[in-house]
């Protein structure tokens, strides 16, 4: 089966959906009309773009662009990972534990899937490693941003409780265990109701674009099972890592809780 | 045996004062003047330079869960992190729940306070409750942040004995206090704190 292509009349006939999206919002008075539309160009002019960037990547076939590339992307995750923190830590920090996670994380599962499982050649050819660490760092993100800010406002919220039992002379480490817990869960649960549900609710959209362009579905099927296996390992490592990173941020060697190391809420 | 020699901070100026066994020291002054911070300091809860000790021993040279079950502070508003009181004494020592019948009884609340439900307590229940909490683990220094400004004039006489009785133990106390009719029943000497200076009176 050949690639249907689509022209931009196309588009813009899908585009008229958001029209009436918007005329609803008006007519009720939500005022969302003016975030949507921001939204939706924001999304048209920014995969545009990426779609240049990305045909220009593969002719180029440079090591070094793709690393750059690479590392362009993992700013903006960190970037974004911060601006999703309700409470941030001081200085640094609050860019630094978030983006050096993802980091580490997504270049562990990328190393592993491209020199084993997938094997392009070259193996660091951009065809293959920007739309898979794409994938891995999107959801990594998610997880750690929301691993974060649940573990820096639970922080906050249960100072007296965690304090208490500091006074009393029990660990950090076990005064903050629940704490660490809900954040553990807050930031791996996304990517465990997504594996769970996949297939049966929503059919992912990696698996969807291949059986659109032509792929036996049972081929495109082991690719999404790959990129979840990857993308889970991802997000697990980075959390874990983050979230660690960031309670020993937020005590000392004293076991005391530190909170004068976070921002104070804008 | 509590020596404090140049305890500051970002608040405190530099303060030396001692505590010893059996005694009860009040801590007096304006709102805001650095009450709680000067006891945290002790408490090894906020970071402080200068140098504390128990009995000669230095706060720097033990680890500080050590340290402050020793030296246990009490805030003023009391942190809980289970559903039930009696969690909260159980996890810290298995005889602690025994120990806590015969405190909580002491000061008017009913034994079976144990088995209630913290988010339905009073604050002046939940004020002598963790003033149980802190008593059951034998602390050799209490610091008590105001721990009667929820309590009654009956119950406050209660939480006094208590900590009369403790004093003949040999327990030391610290306790910062707004009654001067309170710091005169129970403390031979004061300390006031203004601006985060500490003067012995």
């Amino acid at each position: 089966m050949p690639l249907i292509p689509l022209h931009y009349t196309d588009l813009a006939l899908a585009a008229l959906l958001l029209l009436v999206n918007g005329g609803l919002s008006v007519r009720m008075a939500l005022g969302l009309e003016r975030p949507l539309a921001i939204a939706a160009v924001r999304m048209v002019v920014q995969l545009s773009l990426v779609g240049l960037v990305l045909k220009q990547l593969f002719a180029l076939e440079s090591p070094w662009l793709t690393l750059a590339a690479a590392l362009v992307m993992l700013l903006f995750a960190g970037q974004e990972a911060m601006a999703r923190q309700e409470r941030r830590l001081v200085g640094w920090w609050a860019y630094g534990i978030g983006t050096g996670a993802m980091g580490f994380a997504a270049m562990l599962v990328m190393l592993l899937a491209l020199t084993t499982a997938i094997r392009p050649s070259p193996w660091w050819d951009a065809r293959y490693a920007i739309p898979l660490l794409g994938m891995v760092l999107g959801n990594a993100m998610s997880g750690v941003s929301l691993a974060l800010n649940t573990l820096t406002s639970a922080a906050v919220r249960e100072r007296a409780a965690i304090e208490a039992q500091l006074a009393l002379g029990r660990t950090l480490w076990t005064a903050l265990r629940p704490v660490l817990r809900h954040a553990l869960r807050t930031g791996l649960m996304p990517t465990i109701n997504s594996m769970a549900a996949t297939g049966v609710v929503a059919l992912p959209g990696m698996m969807t674009g291949q059986i659109l362009s032509g792929i036996d579905p049972s081929e495109a099927v082991k690719y999404q099972i790959l990129i979840m296996f990857l993308i889970a390992g991802a997000t697990g490592l980075g959390v874990l890592i983050a979230t660690l990173a960031a309670v020993r941020r937020l005590s000392d060697a004293r076991q005391r809780l530190r909170l004068d190391r976070l921002a104070q809420r804008r | 045996m509590l020596t404090v020699e140049r305890l500051c901070n970002s608040v405190l100026k530099p303060a030396s004062f001692h505590v010893d066994g059996g005694e009860c020291v009040a801590v007096q002054g304006p709102s805001g003047a650095g009450k709680s911070v000067l006891l945290r300091a002790v408490a090894d809860l906020d970071p402080s330079d200068g140098d504390v000790r128990l009995d000669g021993a230095p706060r720097d040279g033990m680890p500080a869960p050590e340290w402050r079950r020793r030296v246990t502070y009490l805030a003023a508003e009391s942190g809980w992190w289970a559903d039930r009181v009696g969690d909260h004494f159980a996890v810290l020592d298995p005889t602690a729940p025994n120990k806590a019948v015969g405190l909580i009884e002491a000061l008017g609340l009913p034994g079976g306070a144990l088995d209630w439900l913290v988010a339905r307590l009073s604050t002046g229940e939940r004020q002598r409750l963790a003033l149980v909490r802190a008593l059951v683990q034998e602390p050799r220094v209490l610091l008590l942040d105001e721990p009667t400004s929820a309590l009654d004039l009956d119950a406050t006489a209660r939480v006094e004995t208590v900590l009369r009785h403790e004093m003949a133990r040999g327990v030391a106390v610290l306790i910062v206090t707004h009654s001067p009719a309170q710091a005169d029943r129970l403390a031979k000497r004061r300390l006031h704190v203004e601006a985060g200076e500490v003067r012995e009176l």
